[in-house]
């Protein structure tokens, strides 16, 4: 409050005795908090209501999954890779296992490929449902929250019919997928991509042309597109800033050359240019369902490999796909053994929340909850 | 009148029975039978039509379509353990539930919910008529804030003190336009008592809603406001300020401020009804075409009315994202301050020409 008070006064030393006679006061914004998705604590220094300083903190769901690697097969680690973010397993097992296909030297086959797309984009629509229902939550607005959750049920449905699991799915193998689609899925998937882009336009009816909507999001939480490039931020948060890097598009890998999508980017790099890039993301991923559904090949689900799988000695490699959340990449150092010898991970939610202190700065608490939403951490990611 | 009645007032004679006995009976009637079912069955109307419009079932657990759903709530919160922190302010925190609770229920009582008394008996539909009924309605909705603000501060919790400094720089900020709005029915009713209010539009054979449809929008949106409900549910957003002033109130005390945060809801309704919408009048009440609506008594107007209302509240829950509080300030003090004085200048001179 005080420091536009002061710039006002345009006094160098008046305005230095007001910043000092400003009473400060420190609170802690979470582990223990509606709105920070989980267990992130953020360390703020407020004067009034205005954030003059902010510093994560985090590790408080720890489990250590990065070494849990080390200790298992390959073929074993897959289950982890699910608890990291844990709204989103099947792209998470999409990364972990296209990084040992590298490793070991597979091939998938083409029917497999395409299911892993479907499965892939299906898991980016529930986890954008996921993050629209709680920043809506966050900003005010209620209702959105029960209209995705609706939507995102029909999508776990799918997954369970699919794998058995809603939530950690478990889906995917390295050389393949573990189960072909069962009789009837894809009918029940095209249902879905047929009832979904109206189900977008009533969420965007709530929400895109609101007053209060627009007034809470534009011109909060200002991502310069330098400042993403330093803090290596990527997906939506880094498109919202109108630069346009997508792996499905620059790396492409699975089914992603063989369909056409578009990589929508924003211009203000605000959090509502960042809200309408994910809208835009949930529809074209429908259509990249449809298109996978329409080309899904005939085939073997599951390349050639053998019983054990091991990496040659000092062999690495760094892979990474395209998450809801960024980009989200296993680098693997074999040691000639069925285990990896190191696994690391490129969780985006942990590179992204780099980034909150920067945006918080100088902005209102109700901005905070706003800008926390628009970053959309998972904290199991972040502390892995 | 019934016949026990009449025989107390045969009793303590006219003055006595028509000065305390009767406002007693009534008051009585008022909180237990009125105001207080009114407000636990306003929770479960909210929680249903809120159900309703996010594609879901709301309470249907505790009696048929959860009927009993208020009454288990009541219970539960009145077995409740009733914690108090160790580091909070004793006896600011425990009185700061009453005042929020207190002024609520007594504006109800020069609320008109029906018509004067006439012919024998002369009991009439509300405890009193104040001749300065409107003036007394905003000084009583003022004090609820200083419950609100000292329940923040006493709590020693952050959060509660940045909802309860939120709530009174909010709460001072809607009560100017609110106040300002109500002036433009005062300049053409020509009186401050609610009961002459609505017997002005009566005479002026019009609701005030027409003339006067800028105040009505205004104090509509300084009510949301003043009740703290959403869009303008600052002081307790749970998003930012975990659950804002009463952060660290249980059991009954919060309660308190629950039934607070409703009966203030009932009262914003019911004195907007009286204002701007013709309290127990019929619709168009000078149109003789439309007299068979007079089957329905007055009351139930006024019932109906409110209620109409208190759906518009909810609907406003079910839609709105939240103000953030520089915009609420920018919102009350340069768009509905201005624009409600332009409503009373442009009244005093339509008033002046006519």
């Amino acid at each position: 409050m005080s420091q536009p008070f002061a710039q006002a006064f345009g006094d160098e030393s008046l305005s230095d005795t007001l910043l000092n006679r400003s009473e400060e006061m420190e609170l802690n914004f979470g582990p223990q908090h509606p709105s920070t998705h989980g267990v992130l604590r953020l360390k703020l220094k407020v004067d009034g209501e205005r954030i003059l300083d902010c510093y994560p903190i985090i590790g408080y769901l720890h489990r250590g999954t990065e070494k849990l690697f080390e200790l298992h097969p390959f073929f074993q680690n897959v289950p982890h890779t699910d608890r990291m973010d844990y709204v989103a397993a099947a792209t998470n097992n999409l990364a972990y296992v296209g990084a040992v296909e590298k490793l070991v030297g597979l091939v998938v086959p083409p029917r497999a490929r395409y299911i892993r797309t479907i499965l892939c984009e299906l898991q980016r629509i529930s986890s954008h449902l996921l993050w629209l229902a709680t920043h809506a939550i966050d900003i005010g607005a209620m209702t959105p929250f029960f209209y995705c959750f609706r939507e995102r049920e029909l999508i776990l449905d799918l997954f369970e019919q699919y794998c058995g699991a809603r939530l950690t799915l478990n889906c995917m193998r390295p050389g393949g997928q573990p189960h072909d689609l069962p009789v009837g899925w894809t009918d029940k998937c095209r249902e879905f991509i047929d009832l979904f882009p109206s189900k977008v336009d009533e969420y965007e009816g709530l929400l895109t042309e609101n007053r209060i909507w627009k007034k809470r999001t534009v011109g909060v939480g200002v991502l310069d597109p330098e400042t993403a490039i330093d803090y290596a931020v990527s997906g939506p948060l880094l498109r919202g800033s109108g630069i346009k890097w997508d792996l499905r598009k620059e790396m492409p890998y699975e089914a992603y050359p063989e369909v056409e999508f578009d990589v929508p980017v924003g211009k203000n790099g605000d959090t509502y240019d960042r809200y309408l890039v994910r809208m835009e993301e949930m529809r074209q991923a429908n259509n990249i369902i449809r298109q996978c559904l329409e080309k899904l090949p005939e085939g073997p689900i599951m390349a050639k490999r053998p019983r054990v799988m091991k990496a040659a000695k000092d062999a690495e490699v760094y892979h990474a796909i395209e998450g809801p959340k960024g980009e989200i990449g296993f680098y693997i150092v074999g040691d000639g053994t069925p285990n990896p010898y190191r696994c690391h991970v490129r969780a985006p939610s942990f590179i992204n929340l780099q980034v909150v202190p920067e945006l918080a700065k100088g902005q209102l608490i109700a901005d905070l909850v706003a800008i926390i939403g628009t970053t959309d951490i998972v904290l199991g990611e972040v502390d892995r | 009148m019934p016949g026990f009645l009449e025989s107390i007032r045969g009793a303590v004679g006219d003055t006595l029975f028509y000065g305390a006995v009767s406002p007693a009976i009534k008051i009585l009637i008022l909180l237990f039978l009125g105001v207080l079912p009114l407000i636990t069955y306003l929770v479960l109307v909210e929680r249903k039509v809120l159900g309703f419009m996010q594609a879901r079932v709301g309470p249907n657990r505790v009696g048929p379509w959860g009927i009993l759903q208020p009454i288990a709530d009541v219970m539960k919160l009145l077995v409740k353990e009733d914690t108090l922190p160790k580091q909070a302010v004793k006896w600011a925190f425990i009185l700061a539930p009453c005042l929020v609770v207190a002024p609520a229920f007594i504006i109800f009582s020069v609320i008109p919910v029906g018509p004067p008394g006439g012919g024998r008996s002369n009991l009439s539909w509300f405890v009193t008529d104040v001749n300065t009924g409107m003036l007394f309605v905003v000084a009583l909705a003022t004090i609820g804030v200083y419950g609100l603000i000292i329940g923040g501060w006493s709590s020693n919790n952050k959060f509660s003190l940045m909802g309860g400094l939120r709530s009174a720089a909010q709460m001072i900020s809607y009560e100017v336009p609110q106040g300002l709005s109500i002036v433009g029915p005062l300049m053409l009713a020509g009186t401050m008592s609610l009961v002459g209010i609505v017997e002005a539009q009566k005479n002026a054979g019009t609701w005030y809603v027409f003339p006067q449809l800028l105040a009505f929008f205004i104090y509509m949106v300084a009510g949301v406001a003043e009740s703290n409900r959403n869009p303008f549910d600052l002081p307790e957003a749970e998003s930012e300020l975990v659950a804002g002033f009463h952060t660290e109130y249980s059991g009954m005390r919060f309660a308190l401020f629950f039934l607070g945060e409703y009966a203030n809801m009932i009262v914003i309704s019911a004195v907007a009804t009286t204002l701007f919408l013709g309290g127990w009048l019929r619709p168009f009440p000078n149109v003789a075409a439309l007299s068979f609506l007079d089957v329905v008594p007055g009351p139930i107007w006024f019932i109906v009315k409110v209620f109409v209302f208190l759906f518009v509240y909810i609907w406003f829950r079910g839609t709105f994202p939240r103000y953030r509080f520089d915009q609420l300030m920018d919102l009350g003090w340069k768009w509905m301050i201005p624009l409600a004085l332009l409503n009373i200048f442009v009244t005093g001179l339509v008033k002046l020409l006519v």
